[in-house]
């Protein structure tokens, strides 16, 4: 039988944290610091709303876009948090979690070589969408010492005459960076002199804990070449029901929705009953998850600096980035025998670009009994590896 | 920082001092200090545990008790109220705007225990005008909290 694969899909690099994963799983009494997630319930009053658009029959396709009423509350929440302003009918797409925004936008704007540009290290999916839609992503190491942010040097320096657009991700997955105002304005101008289109990914936007979330689509010129996607998984805890959505200039988000409707048709539907909701009426949720993850954020930086291990300190999403190469070994071997000494798992760095490496991911998205278990845990480790050396 | 130490230790009266200064990103001896003063203006009263006695074998009923009661010349009804819950059994007791006036909530071994108490000890005083009583069957969340078992961690142990 010939080969029944196509070659992308083969040359695809499987993800770093799958290894990690699996060893995990058999583990009953380890300890986590690995998921991506809230560990806080979807607020009762969005899973009510699910749950009373189920029992009122509306179990039906939606829009292809999405529910009008949906839309017009993201634009109006958008407009009111973040000063940035769509049209509900012809700039909003709604989408199965934000990454099928991400797949969408990338397939919308690539043709075959085009080039795009991808500051690492940075969430896992990136690269593999650029290749899937045929496009040659083309990475950028950010530094510590830049606080991992891009700044418009790097930039200037991976722009070819083939480079189609960037994908920025702020507040960080991993490194929990953030891009103030002044960050962004230097870039956006290195993007306008270029004229390339900007793929946003703010779906940590909410969890910044410092002076508030700016998107680059806020600033001068930038709407029309910005694609911003955010959701509802990270802000409202609403991970499982797998909403996200878009927001672009018209022409570009007409495309989108052809390709959504073709693959997807739309979002489902309960979910973005339910999302109402959580934009409506989810502030106060939110600014208490915040303030949770705010302090645990706090306690982990402590525990660190305790500790003696340095670490980046996080300005928004729910991970701190410690580093560890005074150990002197890869960020797979530490983390690798953190869990078989400690059943400890965290997330080596390299599982978000080579650049990760020295790095760990450590995610606080848990109660403060838990992290206390694993910092005694992590703390123990470190230990040993510094009295037998 | 009162406040947010206080919704920290409502939430978890045995989180530890230093937990509570790092959460709050403030030194040790200043969140100690501001736990000192508030115990000794009686902001914090006291700290208690959640326990599910019905998982345990010891015996125990909760009654809410309805008061009617007629408030006195000068004292209103806090000299009424003092009587009552000077008695050991009254774990709560509320003054309530409404259909009736005090709101008891009475802590004993059996049924028959804390009817005889209402009977003997609440009814008969002279301000007393009417008791209803009602028992708890089964309690769901309290003080915030459900009595129900921990839920399992049921998130991907490693995501991205």
């Amino acid at each position: 039988m010939r080969n029944p694969l196509s070659d992308v899909v083969l040359n695809m690099k499987p993800s770093g944290i799958r290894k990690f994963f699996d060893i995990v799983s058999e583990m009953p009494d380890a300890i986590s610091l690995g998921v991506g997630e809230p560990d806080f319930d979807t607020p009762w009053h969005i899973r009510d709303e699910g749950i009373y658009s189920l029992e009122k029959g509306k179990t039906f396709y939606t829009s292809n876009s999405g529910l009008m009423e949906l839309r017009e509350a993201i634009c109006e929440w958008n407009a009111r948090k973040y000063d940035i302003h769509y049209d509900p009918k012809h700039e909003v797409l709604i989408t199965v979690g934000g990454s099928e925004g991400i797949d969408v936008a990338l397939r919308a704007l690539l043709n075959p070589g085009d080039e795009v540009i991808i500051p690492e290290p940075c969430y896992v999916s990136y690269v593999p969408c650029v290749e899937l839609a045929g496009g040659v992503p083309v990475t950028i190491t950010l530094k510590n010492e830049n606080r991992f942010r891009l700044t418009p040097e790097e930039l200037e320096a991976a722009i070819t005459d083939k480079t189609k657009a960037l994908i920025i991700s702020y507040p960080s997955n991993p490194t929990g960076a953030i891009m103030e105002k002044p960050d962004l304005l230097a870039i956006a101008e290195v993007i306008k002199k270029h004229d390339i289109i900007v793929i946003s990914d703010e779906i940590y936007s909410e969890l910044t804990y410092t002076d508030g979330h700016v998107s680059i689509a806020s600033l001068p010129d930038m709407k029309e070449r910005t694609i911003v996607v955010n959701g509802f998984s990270k802000a409202f805890a609403m991970t499982g029901w797998r909403l996200g959505y878009a927001l672009a200039p018209e022409v570009i988000a007409a495309q989108m929705t052809k390709i959504h409707q073709f693959a997807i048709m739309c979002a489902p539907t309960t979910s973005q009953y339910a999302a109402v909701s959580a934009l409506k009426n989810g502030d106060k949720d939110v600014e208490m998850m915040r303030e949770s993850y705010d302090q645990r954020r706090r306690y982990l930086m402590k525990k660190f600096d305790e500790m003696g291990i340095p670490y980046f300190e996080p300005q928004g999403a729910f991970y701190i980035f410690p580093c560890i190469k005074e150990f002197g070994i890869t960020s797979d071997e530490f983390a690798t025998s953190l869990l078989k000494a400690e059943e400890l798992a965290v997330v080596p760095g390299t599982a978000f670009g080579d650049c990760g490496e020295g790095f760990l991911r450590i995610s606080y998205a848990y109660s403060i009994e838990e992290l206390k278990e694993a910092m005694t845990r992590f703390g123990r480790f470190v230990e040993n590896l510094r009295k037998n050396r | 920082m009162r406040t947010k130490i206080l919704e920290l230790l409502d939430r978890n009266s045995r989180l530890e001092t230093e937990d509570i200064a790092a959460m709050l990103g403030v030194p040790v001896d200043e969140v100690e200090l501001e736990i000192k003063a508030m115990e000794k203006e009686q902001i914090i009263c006291g700290y208690h545990t959640m326990i599910d006695w019905d998982k345990t074998d010891e015996e125990k009923v909760t009654a809410l008790i309805e008061l009617k009661v007629v408030p006195q010349r000068g004292e209103g009804f806090d000299r009424i109220a003092e009587r009552i819950y000077n008695y050991e059994e009254v774990s709560s007791l509320y003054l309530m705007s409404g259909a009736y006036d005090i709101s008891v909530i009475i802590e004993g071994r059996t049924m028959k225990e804390v009817a005889l108490f209402v009977a003997n000890k609440l009814a008969p005083m002279d301000e007393v005008q009417g008791t209803a009583t009602q028992f708890v069957l089964k309690k769901y969340k309290e003080h915030g909290t459900k009595y129900v078992s921990a839920k399992k961690d049921e998130r991907l142990v490693i995501g991205a």
